[in-house]
């Protein structure tokens, strides 16, 4: 681009520091200047006021292009559909997304009022309470096995990273259908069955809930190379000195690990535990594809997550204005959660 | 203990923990790859094969034909769905990625007053998880005609306000002096993002590209909710149809989960740098 023959008098200018208003205005002032010579409407740019600190026009102009799309995008899919459907929930909106019949807060009384509903929550809590510490081990361990091994380490986490790329949908298909199904040829039954174990109907088997460990592992394998690598991560970013300094003092092992590795570890550790409380409070695609219908035969689930639940009342008895509510009630249980625990862990603390 | 017998003790039991770590990395790397290979073995063997309690590492004779059944079956339109698929992820990573990166750029550098209250707005969003308001969503969408339609499918997933963030973060740090000689040659605001910062952000677009590309082809609960229709099934849902209907042809599904996990494999392979520089960045500065 061809340099505007008024650059050198806004940029000449002496002005504070370059990412100021000022300094940004400075150079709003260029390019309204440049784009004013060709236009005779642009005579202000000559006038008293074009060198004040204050954002331009242009400045506006670019501000605008560049985040109107992403503004519009959100008010839309965020703003007014949560808006929208803070009106539905409390409506009576059964078979339409039009807010018609006012009832107040009936639908949040309905929702809480159903055992299904409850027992969805109280299975979300139960799943959350295995999933989170069992994933956070994992990985952490992961992460520190791969860590110190110098050679193949970069195949190695390869390896515990490629479930990453599966689906959950194509996922539950393979621990439904060939690890943890019920017949003598899935892997569970085949390696219990060389330790004189009868095999066993993993997904149907409520009392122990066998079912448990087929959510588990399986969102163990897909989860657990992502988290290792924001371990990882942040065991790179340790300083090797403190490890030198304290093996100087003669700590080894454990020790190292809790008074140095872990501390260190902690922002990470912190964002780890805070996406794991989010993904899991979301769990729904394993559930719904292990336990609806197909091989397990039974056609109800034995456990639903809350969002299941959604699924089959807003999309399923096309009741929006009970799905709204309880789309609410989710939102607000995460929200509490993740604040809650960003109070107790300091998360964010750093954020300016 | 003589200093010779501590130190060949001191070998000998570094020798065993490196046996030990060895035989936990085989055991590992063994669990975490056999559902591959259990899809793959599934995928070429007929029924029989698989439910029968005899182990068989792989199968005798190949049945490559369960990948031709699999897109010969019409109630299943495998092949439409693939194609929705790729169509939906192909552009849902570059675009998602792009428009964020405008917005973090203008966030990030142009100092228009307001600014702030408006980051506000984008960070609040980040509050409520995308799954959980699938119902206001599918109200907008549904009344905007997008049921059963690709840019349905498409078009909320474009939004993300945790990639403008972990762009603005980006471009804060960017070298002011790059700018700089642009500003020189006259560049406007826009003019400086599209010439200089987005040209200069190609890690960062790739790495952040490539997660959008394997969410939007993994994503299963919306694509579930807007296209209940066939002919706008993505490859997940045919996949999870096939695993729920009455009838299981299990040869088919492990043909079919083979082509759903197949091209992302590959894709992750190719692009591995950028999405473990893409997990690190997005991970730790939420």
């Amino acid at each position: 681009m061809l340099p505007a023959p008024e650059t050198t008098g806004p940029s000449g200018r002496p002005g504070p520091s370059r990412r100021s208003v000022a300094g940004a205005a400075r150079a709003g002032g260029l390019r309204a200047g440049r784009r004013g010579a060709g236009r005779p409407s642009s005579g202000r740019r000559s006038g008293p006021g074009a060198g004040r600190p204050r954002a331009g026009r242009s400045a506006w102009i670019a501000f605008a292009l560049l985040t109107a799309p992403m503004l519009i995008g959100l008010g839309v899919f965020k703003y007014v559909a949560i808006g929208w459907s803070f009106l539905l929930s409390l409506s009576d909106a059964r078979g339409t997304i039009a807010p018609s019949r006012w009832v107040g807060l009936d639908n949040y009384r309905a929702l809480l009022s159903d055992g299904a509903f409850r027992g969805s929550l109280t299975q979300i809590l139960l799943f959350t309470a295995f999933i989170v510490p069992v994933t956070f081990a994992a990985s952490l361990g992961l992460a520190l096995l791969v860590h110190r091994i110098r050679r193949g380490r970069a195949a190695l986490r390869t390896v515990f990273l490629i479930p990453a790329a599966v689906s959950y949908v194509a996922a539950s298909l393979l621990w439904k259908m060939c690890l943890f199904n019920g017949l003598p040829s899935g892997i569970a039954n085949t390696l219990g069955g060389w330790f004189g174990m009868d095999p066993v109907p993993w997904l149907q088997t409520t009392s122990p809930p066998l079912y448990w460990i087929v959510l588990v592992t399986l969102r163990l394998w897909l989860q657990v190379g992502f988290y290792m690598v924001l371990f990882l991560a942040g065991l790179q970013g340790i300083p090797k000195d403190l490890y030198e300094a304290a093996a100087l003092d003669g700590a080894t092992g454990l020790r190292l690990l809790r008074r140095i590795t872990l501390p260190m570890l902690r922002n990470t550790s912190v964002a780890v535990l805070m996406l794991l409380f989010i993904a899991a409070f979301q769990a729904f695609d394993e559930f719904y594809n292990l336990f609806n219908s197909g091989l397990s035969g039974t056609g109800s689930a034995p456990v639903q997550t809350p969002l299941g639940y959604l699924y089959n009342t807003a999309m399923g008895s096309q009741d929006y204005g009970l799905g709204s509510a309880g789309a609410f009630v989710l939102t607000a249980l995460i929200v509490g959660v993740t604040l809650i625990q960003g109070r107790f862990t300091g998360f964010g603390r750093s954020e300016g | 203990m003589t200093t010779a017998a501590r130190l060949s003790a001191a070998r000998l039991s570094a020798a065993l923990r490196l046996c030990a770590r060895g035989l936990l990395v085989g055991l590992l790397t063994t669990a975490f790859l056999t559902p591959f290979y259990l899809m793959l073995r599934g995928s070429l063997m007929d029924a029989r094969g698989i439910t029968s309690p005899h182990w068989t590492w792989w199968p005798s004779t190949m049945h490559f034909e369960n990948f031709s059944a699999l897109f010969g079956d019409p109630t299943l339109s495998m092949g439409r769905a693939l194609a929705n698929s790729t169509v939906i992820a192909l552009v849902t990573a570059p675009v998602s990625t792009l428009l964020a990166s405008a917005a973090g750029y203008a966030f990030a550098r142009i100092p228009v007053p307001g600014r702030g209250v408006l980051l506000g707005l984008v960070v609040a969003t980040l509050m409520i998880p995308g799954s959980v308001t699938f119902v206001p969503t599918f109200v907008v969408v549904g009344s905007l005609g997008g049921v059963n339609t690709l840019w349905g499918i498409i078009v909320p997933g474009l939004f993300n306000p945790f990639a403008v963030l972990l762009f603005r973060n980006f471009y804060l740090q960017f070298p002011a002096e790059i700018e700089e000689a642009g500003r020189l040659d006259g560049l406007g605001w826009f003019g400086l993002y599209r010439r200089i910062a987005l040209p200069n952000s190609g890690a960062m677009l790739a790495s952040l590209g490539a997660l959008a590309f394997i969410d939007s082809w993994n994503s299963f609960l919306w694509p579930l909710v807007i296209g209940q229709d066939p002919s706008a099934w993505t490859a997940q849902i045919a996949l999870s149809t096939f695993l729920t209907s009455q009838t299981i042809n299990l040869p088919g599904l492990f043909a079919g989960a083979v082509v759903t996990i197949v091209p992302l494999v590959v894709m992750f392979l190719v692009a591995q740098r950028y999405i473990v520089a893409g997990i690190a960045t997005s991970g730790l500065k939420g």
